[in-house]
């Protein structure tokens, strides 16, 4: 190694600022069809799920809400300034992957669970965790269980499809026995489990959340379980092949997870001027190349932030009022996974 | 011999009076003997304590909006509201009829729906069925197509995975059925023909398939399968592939029922057309299709109500019809738990439509009895 760090300290020096005037057009020339694609048409072709609360749910006036449909709108406002230059694709979970390998939607914010083999065998890539979610439980606190592993015999229900697998594996590895009631409707489900017929509710954390905060007074009457037992990291996903386009997708979620580490809100975004420290002056703008790096305009993680706020700004948006525990998803400094990967 | 033979006249009665006046009805056919008494009174007891306690739920006990300090969903949460939460679909009418369509641009759907409603209105009178009906239909469905696209005419362009609700319905099954209509009659005359076996072969061959293939593995092919096949830049769009499966198995089920019609029109309408030397095609359009048509418009109705309701299998591939945007309002944490709500809401729609088609259906036949006799 020292070898080699004495070759590149010499063409760094000989570079030096050369290399500082013509990084911008040098990535300027690097071709994303996705990138010129988005922008001829002026939207950026977002694929989500549609039908899920917290992630992309339309809301009394048709306008889709949640963590997924707003990193969707980071991306539009990172690349064409608008976050409502959007086109919302609906997507049942077994079209995701198709609706991204033919060039039907340029990202994938579809509560996809980021796995090796959808990375290794589907053509796609994963840009960035916008969500770190898991199965859990919910119980009626009478029933007197503080652990998932005192759930030997249970009736337990869940969504037909990935939950059962899930639901297998893990009682089969606790060597417990229970009875699966499946159900492929979230409503159906919920009435069972709140009319008795199952003694567990088996399902997403971000579900069991948003369940829970239906029931007002009657929260109190159920239990989530601290056990979370698959991991669930759903993550922005894009083609292979267009690394431009990965980059932008996936610095646009960094750039909202920098955003709250540095204290920018869309509050005040407006408000930081020459004084303020480097990594600011960075993240907004007034200095360096971040922006032209990504063949972007040098106001794009001020865009984000103005137009969809920080991260933590999101969270508290889409499932503040559920009155949960922002757990994994609390910034790194805090605890939890989302880090801020440093933008310079 | 006598014994099979009456020995006296019998005395002639009056004709029945069919207009029997309400005491008559109901001394006649509820009340006509002990044990018809005891069954009409259990039945009113049983249906009165249904409709009471529908009604209770359905009006009295019901919350239709924000009571006091509580909002509407507050209030239908509420201790002691055991009523129906009519709220919901105060909140969500929008999203279920109109789905994701922009908020503001939602009437260009209301009035594209409206239209479609007037289309139907009018295509089951009678006295308009002339070759003009056939323009009108295209200029409507013309005119729905250019409210809900947009992008001419200062209207605001609208991609069409941003339709949704009641409007996505009325469209897969008008123009769906609309397209269905004359390829089916295609289909029908091509199985019927004997000289273009190749022709025949192909008909059969169609109509075999759409009916031995479930829609919904037609429709999942459509949206998954088919454009792994495509080139890239040949986009169709997921509403264009399911409108064309569903005018595929719409022509395919309406062309065996145009078919059984064809066979019943006796052979000698077709010899008198040759006779009178008409061709093929005079012969087709003059003298068979329009008997054979009136013969099978129940069954016509029929497959349009079956797959009015089977619309709302594009759940399966992401498409917000009436169904699904119903779902979505539902998926709300604000109001989860007011499915049923909800669903009779949808519900009520669906039966509007649908009992519509069948009492059109109902009278037409009344009406062509009387033309028969």
């Amino acid at each position: 190694m020292p070898l080699k760090t004495g070759t590149f300290t010499l063409a760094a020096a000989l570079t030096g600022a050369t290399a500082m005037l013509s990084a911008g057009a040098a990535t300027a020339q690097q071709a994303s069809p996705t990138l010129d694609a988005v922008r001829a048409r002026g939207e950026v072709a977002c694929g989500v799920i549609g039908s899920s609360f917290g992630f992309s749910l339309p809301d009394s006036q048709g306008v889709m809400q949640g963590m997924d449909a707003d990193s969707c709108r980071a991306v539009a406002a990172a690349v064409l300034g608008d976050a409502n230059a959007v086109r919302w694709v609906p997507l049942v979970p077994a079209q995701r992957l198709t609706a991204l390998q033919t060039g039907e939607i340029d990202v994938l914010y579809a509560q996809l669970t980021w796995t090796m083999s959808r990375e290794t065998d589907s053509g796609v890539q994963m840009a960035s965790t916008n969500y770190f979610d898991g199965t859990g439980f919910l119980v009626p606190t009478s029933l007197g269980v503080a652990s998932a592993t005192e759930l030997d015999g249970a009736n337990v229900c869940s969504i037909q499809g990935p939950g059962e697998v899930t639901a297998r594996d893990y009682f089969t590895s606790q060597g417990m026995s229970f009875t699966p009631v499946l159900f492929a409707e979230g409503e159906e489900l919920r009435a069972a489990f709140l009319a008795g017929r199952c003694d567990v509710y088996m399902i997403d954390q971000s579900a069991l959340i948003s369940f829970r905060a239906s029931l007002g007074d009657n929260a109190a009457n159920y239990t989530v379980l601290p056990e979370i037992i698959s991991a669930e990291p759903l993550s922005g996903a894009v083609r292979k092949g267009d690394p431009l386009w990965f980059d932008i997708v996936r610095y646009a979620h960094i750039a909202q997870v920098n955003a709250e580490n540095l204290g920018i809100t869309a509050e005040n975004v407006d408000s930081f001027g020459a004084e303020s420290s480097p990594a600011i002056r960075r993240f907004l703008g007034m200095d360096g190349t971040l922006g032209q790096a990504l063949g972007l305009q040098s106001s794009w993680a001020h865009d984000i932030v103005a137009q969809v706020g920080n991260y933590g700004e999101m969270w508290q948006r889409h499932f503040g009022r559920t009155g949960a525990d922002r757990g994994a998803n609390r910034l790194a400094r805090d605890g939890g996974l989302q880090y801020p990967y440093p933008m310079r | 011999m006598t014994r099979f033979l009456a020995q006296t006249e019998a005395a002639a009665r009056p004709a029945p009076d069919r207009r029997r006046g309400l005491r008559q009805i109901l001394a006649e056919d509820f009340f006509y003997a002990p044990g018809a008494t005891v069954w009409t009174l259990v039945l009113v007891v049983l249906l009165g304590l249904a409709a009471w306690t529908l009604f209770d739920w359905a009006v009295l006990n019901a919350v239709f909006g924000p009571t006091g300090t509580l909002d509407a969903s507050q209030a239908c949460r509420a201790e002691g509201a055991e009523g129906a939460c009519w709220a919901v679909i105060g909140d969500k009418v929008r999203l279920i009829l109109f789905g994701l369509y922009p908020f503001d641009l939602q009437w260009r759907p209301g009035l594209a729906c409206l239209l479609m409603i007037a289309l139907y209105a009018l295509s089951v009178q009678k006295a308009l069925w002339r070759p003009a009906l056939g323009v009108i239909w295209a200029l409507v469905l013309a005119a729905v197509l250019v409210l809900m696209r947009g992008g001419v005419a200062g209207l605001a362009p609208v991609g069409d995975d941003q339709w949704g609700g009641l409007p996505v319905t009325l469209i897969l099954s008008t123009f769906g059925l609309g397209l269905a209509f004359p390829v089916a009659i295609a289909l029908a005359l091509a199985r019927q023909q004997r000289r273009f076996p190749m022709l025949q072969a192909a008909s059969v061959g169609l109509i075999e398939f759409a009916r031995a293939v479930p829609l919904v593995v037609v429709l999942f092919m459509a949206s998954v399968m088919m454009p792994l096949f495509l080139p890239e830049s040949w986009q169709v769009s997921k509403l264009l592939r399911v409108l064309i499966a569903f005018t595929l198995f719409g022509a395919a089920y309406l062309a065996e029922v145009i078919r059984g019609g064809l066979q019943a029109i006796p052979s000698g309408q077709y010899e008198a057309a040759s006779a009178l030397s008409l061709t093929y095609a005079q012969t087709m359009r003059d003298v068979i299709l329009p008997q054979a048509l009136r013969i099978v418009i129940p069954g016509i109705v029929n497959v349009f109500i079956g797959f009015f309701k089977a619309t709302a299998i594009v759940v399966v591939v992401g498409i917000f019809d009436l169904m699904t945007a119903a779902k979505r309002a539902v998926a709300d944490p604000l109001w989860q738990g007011f499915g049923i709500e909800v669903y009779l809401f949808a519900g009520l729609i669906y039966f509007v439509f649908c009992f519509s088609l069948s009492r059109f259906s109902a009278r037409l036949e009344r009406d062509l009895a009387r033309d028969r006799s």
